[in-house]
């Protein structure tokens, strides 16, 4: 049997359509080298997605795949996962499929737990609909439904995650590819539910949404790239580092006003309690850095293993093995 | 004081008290008995819409209504027993009893503020109601029944929480049924409530002896027993049979059983069931909401298991989509609709069978699938077998339409010899098909093919665009889309091969055909029978396969001169048939849209105006 697998054996024999330049490519590629690298076989890997463009991704991967309806693709990935635990899942989805129209049904596989690989495709507009706003627009955002600029904040996918008791959120960069495949393998093998999202760019509707942190010359300075147990420092010099000022997290240069590498923090993704990783996923420029990398991988309960834990406990106690048992255990009477 | 016996063939009780009366349990208990005593039961509970309405008010009034006797196949008309344990159920079921019924009441109820409470406006319940043809049967429950209990230590409210005991001892006194089988269902109830237990009998045993010595002047009755075919029998309501057949099908199938639920009036008992029998296996996901109940369910069929969601009307709706996306991909899966009186949130807790055009058509584009339906509590457990056998086997979702007379009626049910069941074959890929096999190819009954993730050889991706008919990619091809829409008609239009024929009842040589289908059967078979015992001639259809339709229908339709399609809609099965079938006669309707069932009365009256 088959061990170890190449970025081949997860590549279909599908064209794939998505726009040159469309920043789903890059992203394509680092999930098929994350799945080679887990070393789960094509065949017990089910790939769910829901509806746009990143939700063809299925097609795309030589895998089981169900490409589903908009906004409901946690829920089908959920009734996999639990229907049959072996397979690994994941769930590729968008930011209108995963946050708007299918935002309950996120919410809750993160709250259950479910253990399916959750990556949201965030490029801050529908493109499969030719350029309306997202939830994850910017307020202010001009695009064809939102003529005069929208009225309304969006959603830190953060925030939302780890709100909903989330214990593994991650984030990644479509252009980093490096680590982009890093975060992505870290995602899999987190027990539970992993929500990884991936800063894309819609090279027709919205392009360079990201590119204040994404741009090679000011990434560095402008992103930071958080590793478990590491220092979070950062900038093209590594002279740049996070530190609590009060209530706030704030940047420091190393070297001034006396401030050493020992005063910046550590980055701990492994602490329970979620204060500092919410701070963290909330950072935006300019005064911040854009945390990439993994921002929480904790454990909990899963779902799907609890399910078949509760069917052992039950076992036990039952007076009946079969249906045939449990009717004779009701109230009955016999004609003779 | 001479006691008469009047021997019946059949009974109508109807108990009806406070929701906190225990009225439902005091209707199971005396239904259980009778069955274990011979009878045919068929029983209806008569919920209030509020969960705890104001006590002794109108609207707070449960009521549990139980059919005894042989050829039993509704709860019956109209009660030819009453119980009721304060004046609001007495004046809200004036409308449910014969004129000469007999009245068992809770006398000390009866007071200042009982009637006050219950909106009288005199101080005499039966002249005010009109009552005076029936017999009244005053019992001061609530003073006897601590009396009977002062020794024991227990509070007040604890007491008369009994009340019920020994209503149900007074009823199996008129109704001659021996106690000591009563005690012995309340052993299995209480047993491990030791106190409970020893009051309730005690309570039930004085009931029982006060009716004996009061020397009422009613008569007692006696029911006899039935002819039933020899086996071993229990009461299920619809919602458990629907669960059990369910669970029998996945055993039968040799797969996981998946139900993806969200709650809902009158379907939740389904959800509650299944998840009850974990101990048995089953998973069951409560949902966040409908669209992922039907969702999981989708998933859980994806991943091989036998997948099935449980809703009623308005949870029906939201699935649509859903239900589309099992219709495209082709995959198996079961939709119960327990329906109830629409539209929107319209009549939770009440019955109806307006949900069939929804069943049929109510999706985007050309989306064809298989509906059945019930007909009896009991067949709910069969025909949830059958939905999961189509389901499985033709690869392609089956609603299985109930509803809330259904699912919380209850009648006597055979156990099944699950052996006996039809074995149940999906078409799973095997090792030989390897390379050679796409997602859409079909076997001969128009089939795709089940390749499970898992399956080495087999990745394959499917979803709800349109697929090529060959290589299951996606596909926009105008010939193709053709193509794929007549195959997915062929495939359920093939099932018609596989269905039973439609039978008739009655007298199939009649001018008149009734025809019906799903929960009304037991009042339109009682009707017809009636009907043709009053010398009077008609047949009775009454369809269980509604999509795709008996093979034979046209022609059996096409014998009768007149045809009258009863349902509890505006007329969506008649439109069905006539717009499915060539019919030589016109089709007459007789509509009812009350959240009520038929009542066999009224059905009887119908036919002898078409006549």
């Amino acid at each position: 049997m088959q061990t170890s697998y190449t970025v081949n054996d997860f590549k279909s024999d599908q064209y794939v359509r998505w726009c040159p330049g469309c920043g789903d490519h890059a992203l394509l590629n680092s999930i098929q080298r994350a799945m080679a690298e887990i070393g789960v076989s094509p065949d017990n890997t089910a790939v769910i997605s829901g509806i746009g463009c990143s939700s063809r991704l299925p097609y795309y991967v030589n895998t089981y795949g169900f490409h589903t309806i908009h906004g409901r693709a946690s829920a089908i990935a959920t009734g996999v996962k639990v229907a049959n635990p072996r397979l690994a899942v994941w769930q590729i989805t968008g930011d209108g499929d995963c946050l708007a129209i299918g935002g309950n049904h996120f919410i809750h596989a993160v709250r259950r737990n479910v253990d399916i690989n959750i990556v949201l495709v965030n490029n801050g507009i529908y493109g499969l609909t030719k350029g309306q706003y997202a939830p994850t627009s910017k307020r202010g955002f001009i695009s064809k439904s939102s003529p005069y600029g929208t009225i309304e904040d969006p959603f830190n996918a953060s925030n939302l995650c780890l709100g909903a008791g989330g214990q593994f959120f991650a984030r990644i960069l479509d252009t980093d590819l490096k680590n982009s495949q890093e975060v992505l393998k870290l995602a899999a093998q987190h027990k539970g539910c992993s929500v990884v999202e991936a800063l894309v760019n819609c090279v027709i509707f919205n392009d360079g949404t990201h590119k204040e942190v994404s741009a090679k010359e000011v990434r560095e300075d402008y992103t930071i790239f958080l590793r478990h147990g590491e220092p979070m420092i950062f900038g093209k010099d590594r002279d740049k580092g996070l530190i609590v000022d009060g209530f706030k997290l704030k940047v420091v240069k190393i070297g001034e006003n006396g401030i050493t590498e020992n005063d910046i923090l550590v980055h701990d993704a492994k602490c329970p309690d979620k204060t500092l990783h919410f701070k963290l996923g909330h950072m935006r420029g300019p005064e911040l850095p854009l945390a990439l990398g993994v921002i929480r991988d904790t454990e909990a309960p899963v779902y799907d293993e609890e399910v078949y834990t509760q069917f052992e406990e039950i076992k036990p106690k039952r007076n009946y093995k079969s249906l045939n048992e449990f009717f004779m255990s009701l109230e009955t009477w016999e004609i003779k | 004081m001479i006691v008469t016996v009047k021997e019946l063939d059949r009974a109508v009780v109807r108990f009806s008290g406070d929701s906190g009366d225990g009225m439902q349990l005091t209707g199971t208990l005396f239904s259980t008995l009778s069955a274990i005593f011979g009878n045919e039961i068929s029983t209806f509970p008569d919920y209030p819409a509020e969960i705890r309405a104001p006590q002794g008010t109108l609207s707070g009034v449960s009521g549990f209504q139980v059919h005894i006797g042989n050829k039993v196949y509704t709860p019956g008309d109209k009660a030819d027993v009453l119980v009721a344990m304060n004046p609001a159920a007495l004046k809200v079921n004036v409308k449910n009893i014969k004129k000469d019924a007999v009245i068992l009441v809770d006398a000390d109820a009866f007071d200042e503020s009982g009637l006050k409470k219950a909106l009288y406006k005199t101080e005499d319940p039966i002249e005010e109601l009109k009552l005076g043809a029936a017999q009244l049967v005053a019992v001061p429950i609530s003073t006897l029944v601590k009396e009977s209990l002062a020794d024991t230590g227990m509070g007040n409210k604890e007491i008369l929480r009994s009340k019920n005991m020994f209503a149900l001892g007074l009823i199996c006194w008129l109704f001659n049924k021996p106690i000591e089988e009563a005690m012995r269902l309340l052993h299995r109830k209480f047993g491990k409530k030791p106190g409970v237990l020893q009051a309730n009998i005690k309570v039930l045993t004085d009931g029982f002896n006060y009716g004996h010595n009061i020397h009422a002047s009613v008569s007692t009755y006696n029911i006899r027993p039935t002819d039933m075919p020899k086996g071993i029998y229990t009461d299920v309501k619809g919602n458990e049979a629907t669960a059990w057949g369910l669970i029998a099908a996945a055993q039968q199938a040799g797969l996981q059983l998946f139900l993806g639920s969200y709650p809902i009036t009158p379907a939740s008992e389904i959800l509650q069931e299944l998840a009850a029998r974990k101990d048995l296996g089953v998973i069951t996901v409560q949902a966040e909401d409908e669209i992922a109940g039907i969702c999981t369910a989708i998933g859980a069929s994806f991943a091989g298991n036998l997948a099935a969601t449980s809703t009623s009307g308005p949870g029906l709706a939201l699935k649509s989509e859903g239900i589309n996306l099992a219709v495209m991909a082709e995959l198996p899966l079961v939709i119960i609709d327990v329906q109830r009186g629409g539209p929107s949130t319209g009549l939770p807790t009440k019955t109806e069978q307006s949900d069939l055009l929804q069943a049929l058509y109510g999706r985007n584009g050309e989306s064809p699938l298989v509906v059945l339906a019930a007909s009896t509590p009991s067949n709910c457990f069969d025909f949830a077998y059958m939905a999961s056998k189509l389901a499985l086997e033709h690869m392609t979702p089956v609603i299985l339409l109930t509803d809330g007379f259904l699912a919380n009626g209850s009648s006597a049910w055979r156990l099944p010899d699950l052996s006996q069941f039809p074995a149940i074959n999906p078409p799973f890929v095997h090792k030989e098909m390897q390379g050679k096999w796409a997602p859409y190819l079909r076997n001969e009954q128009g089939s795709r093919y089940w390749a499970i993730p898992g399956t080495e050889g087999f990745a394959h991706r499917i979803g709800g665009l349109e697929k090529d008919s060959r290589t299951g990619a996606i596909s926009t091809d105008p010939a193709n889309h053709q193509l794929m829409t007549d195959l997915r008609q062929q495939k359920i239009d093939n099932i018609a091969k596989v269905i039973p024929p439609l039978q008739l009842s009655g007298n199939s040589n009649a001018d008149l055909l009734v025809v019906g289908w799903g929960g009304t059967y037991g009042h339109l078979y009682s009707a017809v029978r009636q009907f043709n015992e009053q010398g009077r001639q008609a047949a009775l259809a009454h369809f269980n396969y509604i999509n795709p339709l008996p093979a034979n229908t046209e022609e059996v339709l096409n014998k009768f001169k007149k045809i009258v399609v009863c349902e509890l809609n505006s007329g969506q099965f008649a439109s069905h048939l006539r717009s499915k079938l060539k019919l030589k006669g016109e089709i007459l309707q007789y509509n009812k849209v009350q959240g009520q069932p038929f009542t066999v009365e009224e059905l009887l009256r119908h036919f002898s105006t078409i006549l």
